[in-house]
């Protein structure tokens, strides 16, 4: 209906878009009209292309545009923001499973003509595509199990792992030679299907290998994934939105896995390798030491000394979404400040299951954003503290990353709450953190603990308060 | 079992072993409580109010002890009580074993179990329940008070109307528990405070409390820690720049509270008749050490001195002068010793000598004395580090081998593929670069708190390959068709599902 040039306009103008999308997450203010930027972004590009390009099947095409919309507004509208990163999951698998099909559909369409190096260079891409495509796909549906608690959150190590990565990856090669040079012959499709599964199992093997807390890392690094797969998409389809795009969200989630391992000081491979704290020996050891003896605290003294504070950093970590306590936080948080304490968020860049989870926790429950910080912004901060209270958290405020060299997580970064003047520490137990590290924080003097339920604790908090 | 609590005997003495508060938190463990009629009377704790604890007030002295299981006190048995004592009963109180040998024997001979409250090891654990340095926190406050009321002017410094009125200077010798809680009294009231310590390891937690850390003009670095975190005897030296250190002091300080004590030894003399005769007129001598000899020449127990115009206050019953708060702080250590005896939290206290705070505390038990006990495994204070030699630091210098190596064979990778890929081919890959460059860009500018709508929306935005699907559904192929159908419905979910909860996730970051 409309010519070829009128649709690259507008794929030039969702480009454009997107781009002023993601720039506007710079900040909150300007975040609400980034998205708007990328829904009407995405709905040009919709509507150019099944103008401009789609010539027949309009029912199925609005019937499926319709049901899967719906389908996925009654996702986001039901969604829990605990949930977040499983939904992220979810979506990410979507992606991926959709790489996967516009490739093989396009391996099968009978239109294309290629030959010689033009052939070849679209084997690969298709085949990239639909091996990105795969890895995304079961890689997500393996995370999204990990993040419910379907699967356990332990990594899962089989023998000579690394090996069979190893030998998955150069199948993975092989076949796709196989299919090049059976593709030039008109065949082609066997070595395609083996290499799919191949990527399938690879996808599962990876993620199943990485443990909970390292889901930040593999949650952007499928985003990037899933950004990639467009892109290699893209340059099957000769099609430049599809490779910007892709770029654009390939790299985010790059940049995002990239800050999520520099939070915990440890590198990409090391990640993606999995099974944190098994290997290399030194792990797991520092609770050998008699570390001396916790002091407990009961809600009333907590209460008594947060009204009793000028000063209240609030730690989160992963516990606070489990116990569903962030409500309570803000009550509390709300009744100090009408005290006038000045309360405020430090926040590790890798607290909770993924990039940015506690500042969606605490914004959903009205927490003020201007209160909430990264921990570089509040870390010189806490010799002015007067109370911490560090709410299911436990290796972002372990000193012995700076104090212990030789301790599995020295040199990552963390909150150093014990620089306060009292630091009160919710927990359900005495058990280590995900690093397998004890916690010398518990055992400082001036350090309180506080166990039990998060919630629970905390709503006795606020009734005494 | 049933708990007794008496009215304390020894004159003047104010304090009483259990609150109405911590007495129901006894209840809650299984003890009943039964209390003297008037025990609490004089630390403002009335019959009425341990009855409303649901403790049993009791009339008779005698029939208290009688019909008491556990005995709980603050000062020593005295006379009668210790005569009274059976061989199932036990005694919770201080008792100064080593100060007074010949109750010892007595308490050892009546065959009941009794535990020290001041044999309690100085052990991390066992902080809820060292009864000394509660009472030593009280004493080193009331000791401030004390000055306060003797000492004619002002702790604060102001400029009035009338003129300007200076800062009193306090000097506070010895910052054990004791010396930092008068250091932070003092502190609060608005004085200048110093404070002097033979222990080095204190001078942070002086420093802490604002007040200046007194150093010696001396050359050995002699450590006066002891065992058990408190105070050992000087080298003659040491005490000799100690003196002239108090002396010079002596000229410029309003009010010295003393609190030097070594265990076991009468306190050292560090304030001279010569001292004292060069301070101001109105200036205060508070010696917390007056029990035992008293760290001023001067300084007799429980009496006032003036001498040369200074007061010298010898009180020995500092905490009982704070009798509502001593009395609480004791019974909450006595609780927190009792809850760890009870165990089962059915009311039977166990006699565990496995605990080790249990063992240092027990001085009798079955007609046998267990003190002094074996020497404990941990003390407060950490074991001295010895000074390693400073690491030798190997710095590391990032190679630059790799990053090299790596453009090259990229720079080759990209030759290659320009060599041999078609122009259609290179104008794409261009715009990929572009724009994996303009996302590295952007993203570095995302604030790190919206990294979870980031994620959402670029995810809803990676759902354009759905043109891809677009561009197949007019296929004639029915196959490719149905797959490009299934393919739009799936990024459909992702496109509306990415954006409408990236909206409501960005609608909750508010102000």
């Amino acid at each position: 209906m409309i010519n070829a040039g009128i649709v690259t306009v507008s794929y030039i103008t969702a480009t454009v878009l997107f781009i002023l999308a993601l720039g506007g997450l710079s900040h909150p203010e300007t975040a609400r009209r980034g998205n708007w930027f990328g829904i009407i972004g995405m709905a040009i590009a919709l509507l150019a292309t099944v103008l401009g390009v789609v010539t027949q099947h309009y029912a199925l095409l609005v019937g499926a545009l319709l049901i899967g919309g719906s389908i996925g507004l009654v996702l986001a509208r039901r969604v829990q923001m605990t949930q977040m990163p499983e939904l992220v999951a979810v979506l990410h698998s979507l992606v991926g499973i959709a790489a996967v099909a516009v490739g093989f559909a396009n391996f099968m369409d009978p239109d294309k003509h290629f030959v010689g190096i033009e052939l070849t260079i679209h084997d690969i891409e298709t085949y990239l595509g639909i091996l990105i495509g795969a890895l995304t796909f079961s890689g997500s549906v393996i995370a999204f199990g990990k993040l419910s608690g379907r699967i356990s959150g332990s990594p899962l190590l089989l023998p000579a792992r690394h090996w069979l990565n190893l030998l998955l990856l150069l199948g993975a090669i092989w076949f796709g030679r196989e299919f090049v040079l059976q593709s030039a012959a008109g065949g082609g499709m066997t070595p395609l299907v083996i290499m799919t599964i191949i990527s399938l199992l690879f996808g599962i093997h990876m993620v199943m290998a990485i443990g909970g807390a390292d889901m930040p890392v593999v949650v952007s690094m499928l985003n990037s994934y899933s950004g990639w797969a467009a892109s290699a998409t893209g340059f099957m389809l000769s099609n430049d939105l599809l490779i910007v795009t892709g770029a654009l969200v390939g790299s985010s989630g790059a940049i995002l896995s990239y800050i999520m391992c520099r939070a915990m000081n440890r590198k990409f491979l090391a990640v993606i390798a999995g099974g944190f704290g098994t290997g290399g020996g030194a792990a797991a050891s520092g609770g050998g030491a008699d570390q001396g003896e916790v002091v407990p605290i009961d809600a009333q003294e907590t209460a008594a000394l947060l009204a009793g504070a000028k000063e209240v950093m609030i730690v989160p970590g992963y516990g606070m979404a489990v116990a569903q306590a962030q409500h309570t936080v803000f009550e509390i948080t709300r009744v100090l400040r009408e005290k006038g304490v000045n309360v405020r968020f430090g926040i590790h860049p890798v607290a909770g299951r993924m990039p940015g989870h506690m500042n969606v926790l605490l914004a959903e429950a009205r927490v003020p954003y201007d209160i909430v910080f990264e921990m570089d912004e509040v870390n010189d901060d806490f010799p002015e503290v007067d109370v911490s209270v560090i709410i299911g958290a436990n290796d972002i405020v372990n000193p012995s990353a700076q104090e212990e060299p030789d301790s599995p997580i020295a040199g990552m970064p963390v909150l150093e709450v014990w620089k306060g003047a009292t630091s009160i520490v919710l927990k359900r137990s005495m058990a280590t953190g995900y690093a397998g590290v004890q916690n010398p924080l518990f055992f400082k003097e001036n350090t309180r603990m506080l166990f039990g339920d998060a919630k629970e604790t905390l709503d006795e908090v606020l009734k005494t308060l | 079992m049933r708990i007794g609590v008496p009215k304390e005997t020894h004159a003047g003495e104010r304090r009483v072993a259990t609150t109405p508060e911590v007495a129901t938190q006894l209840v809650k463990l299984g003890f009943s409580v039964a209390v003297e009629s008037g025990a609490g009377a004089a630390a403002s704790y009335s019959d009425e109010a341990y009855r409303g604890a649901g403790c049993e007030i009791i009339a008779s002295k005698s029939e208290l002890w009688e019909r008491s299981d556990l005995v709980l006190k603050v000062r020593a048995p005295e006379g009668d009580e210790a005569a009274g004592l059976r061989a199932d009963q036990t005694l919770i109180s201080f008792v100064w074993p080593g100060q007074n040998p010949e109750l010892l024997e007595q308490l050892t001979n009546s065959g009941a179990t009794v535990l020290a409250m001041d044999s309690v090891p100085r052990i991390s654990r066992a902080q809820k329940m060292d009864a000394l340095s509660s009472m030593a926190n009280i004493a080193g406050y009331r000791a401030i008070v004390e000055a306060a009321q003797h000492f004619g002017r002002f702790f604060t410094g102001q400029i009035t109307a009338a003129g300007k009125v200076p800062p009193a200077k306090v000097l506070v010798i010895g910052a054990g528990v004791a010396g930092l809680a008068a250091i932070g009294a003092a502190k609060s009231m608005g004085a200048i405070v110093r404070s002097f310590d033979t222990r080095p390891e204190v001078k942070e937690q002086v420093e802490s409390m604002d007040a200046e850390f007194l150093m010696l003009d001396f050359e050995d670095d002699e450590d006066g820690s002891g065992e058990g975190g408190y105070a050992k005897v000087m080298s003659a030296a040491f005490i000799e720049a100690e003196m002239a250190l108090f002396a010079e002091q002596a000229k410029d300080v309003d009010i010295i509270i003393t609190t030097a004590l070594i265990p076991g030894k009468p306190a050292p003399k560090l304030i001279t008749a010569e001292m004292v005769r060069s301070m101001r007129d109105g200036s205060v001598i508070v010696d917390l050490a007056a029990e035992q000899g008293g760290n001023c020449e001067l300084t007799r127990p429980d009496e006032v001195v003036e001498a040369n115009g200074v007061s010298i206050i010898g009180y020995t019953d500092l905490p009982s002068r704070l009798a509502a708060q001593s009395s609480q702080l004791y019974a909450s250590n006595l609780r927190h010793l009792l809850t760890d005896m009870t165990p089962e939290k059915d009311g039977s206290i166990v006699v565990d000598f496995e605990d080790e705070v249990v063992r240092g505390a027990t001085i009798c038990k079955d007609g046998e004395t267990t003190w002094p006990p074996p020497a404990p495994k941990l003390t407060a204070a950490p074991p001295k580090a010895e000074p390693a030699p400073a690491p030798v630091v190997e710095e590391k210098k990032p190679s630059v081998a790799g990053p090299i190596i790596a453009t090259v064979v990229a720079g080759f990778a990209l030759l290659g593929l320009g060599a041999v890929a078609p122009p259609s081919f290179m104008a794409h890959f261009t715009v990929f670069v572009l724009a994996c460059f303009v996302g590295y860009m952007v993203i570095w500018n995302v604030t790190p708190a919206l990294h979870t709508p980031l994620m959402s929306v670029t995810n809803a935005i990676s759902s354009i390959i759905v043109i891809g699907a677009l561009l197949q559904i007019s296929s004639a192929n029915n196959l490719i068709m149905w797959i490009a159908v299934a393919t739009v419905l799936i990024t459909s979910i992702n496109i509306a599902g990415g954006f409408a909860v990236t909206r409501r996730m960005l609608e909750m970051f508010r102000k």
